[in-house]
């Protein structure tokens, strides 16, 4: 009896310690219908991905203007609209970071950085975190490729080189998109990338203890 | 101009005191950190030069290897700047910040390669703090900037564990 209750004690423990260590995935996985959104777009007007005419499927990444991952990614992604928007497979791009955390992440800032690049891709501002929140994004950049149904069909990196798109061995995505895109099966649906941490905005507004200089 | 002299012999003689060398870690050094048999606590934080919470929790970390390592704990601040800015930027950094703890640089290319090595746990956000102690099977991990009493918290756990 004493042993069973022992054996009992270790299982129960066991199953405690599982769930407390369990990973915390909040958010969208791979074949969940994720949602729409209206946001604010830096042109002016809002967007939504239903009113985006002829898409066969949604490039949504979470990204932003400060952080250095994003900013090392901007050329590629501006690439990749050109590449996939005429084939039904625009780029979204939201930036979900507060601005009281983050300023340089303002959507004034989000206006300026677009210009600059001539980002030809919509540019939203996420900005009661609401979107973010729900698709399970953690970082930036965060991607989430969505066919037209808006299931969810890959979720992570673009490719397996952050600092140098020269280098680059294995582009994700765009394997993802050319598999959706051919009627097969996405060979890899998840992979995993540094990133910066996204702004959450602080109820009492506390500001990073050193401003970091870009 | 012996003053001028004599500050450029100090100046020279300085300098290779001043630089904190970086050694360039690969992922296996991490997985090495989490199977050791030596009893050591290791607090391994991964961290970049710009990136702001990563910053602001240093002087924590700090302190906890100022009071801990005596008592076993190793922390161990791993970089994951770009690799074109070790020299330039996490260097100079090191020196401004005049850190104790031991400072490591992420020479990996690929973070999908290595990312659940240290945690399946972790997105990828920095950033991330893992607490191992392989012989008491220990692990706590955290995909958030810490403060101090939690920090310590956990680092007492492992100790205590």
């Amino acid at each position: 009896m004493k042993k069973a209750l022992a054996l009992l004690t270790i299982v129960a423990a066991v199953v405690a310690w599982s769930f407390t260590t369990a990973p915390v995935h909040n958010g969208y996985h791979v074949g969940d219908i994720a949602r729409d959104f209206n946001l604010k777009n830096v042109k002016g007007k809002n967007v939504s991905l239903a009113g985006i005419k002829k898409a066969e499927g949604y490039i949504v990444i979470f990204t932003c203007n400060h952080c250095p991952y994003a900013i090392a990614y901007e050329d590629r992604i501006i690439a990749l609209h050109k590449k996939y928007a005429k084939l039904g497979y625009p780029v979204v791009a939201i930036n979900p970071n507060d601005k009281d955390v983050q300023p340089a992440d303002s959507f004034d800032n989000m206006k300026k950085r677009a210009k600059e690049k001539k980002f030809p891709f919509v540019y939203l501002y996420d900005e009661t975190q609401e979107i973010a929140k729900a698709y399970g994004a953690t970082r930036t950049p965060h991607i989430y490729l969505l066919d037209k149904n808006r299931k969810v069909r890959y979720i992570g990196a673009m490719d397996d080189n952050h600092e140098d798109a020269g280098a680059v061995k294995e582009k994700y995505l765009e394997n993802a998109i050319d598999a959706l895109r051919a009627g097969k099966d996405i060979a890899t649906t998840e992979t995993k990338a540094i990133g910066c941490t996204i702004k959450w905005r602080k109820s009492d507004a506390v500001k990073p203890k050193e401003a970091v200089k870009q | 101009m012996k003053i001028a002299l004599l500050s450029t012999f100090l100046l020279v003689l300085g300098l290779p005191l001043a630089a904190q060398d970086i050694p360039y870690i690969k992922s296996d050094q991490v997985t090495a950190w989490k199977n050791s048999d030596s009893d050591t606590v290791y607090v391994l934080n991964f961290w970049a030069t710009w990136c702001a919470p990563c910053v602001a929790e240093l002087p924590d970390f700090e302190k906890i290897n100022r009071e801990y390592a005596e008592k076993g704990v190793q922390v161990i601040l791993i970089s994951t700047d770009f690799r074109r800015d070790v020299d330039k930027r996490v260097k100079p950094f090191l020196e401004r910040h005049k850190l104790e703890s031991r400072v490591v640089f992420m020479d990996e290319t690929t973070p999908n390669n290595w990312i659940d090595l240290v945690s399946t746990e972790w997105s990828g956000a920095i950033p991330a703090t893992l607490i191992v102690r392989k012989n008491r099977s220990f692990e706590r991990f955290f995909e958030k900037q810490l403060h101090f009493e939690e920090l310590e918290e956990a680092v007492q756990a492992a100790l205590k564990n």
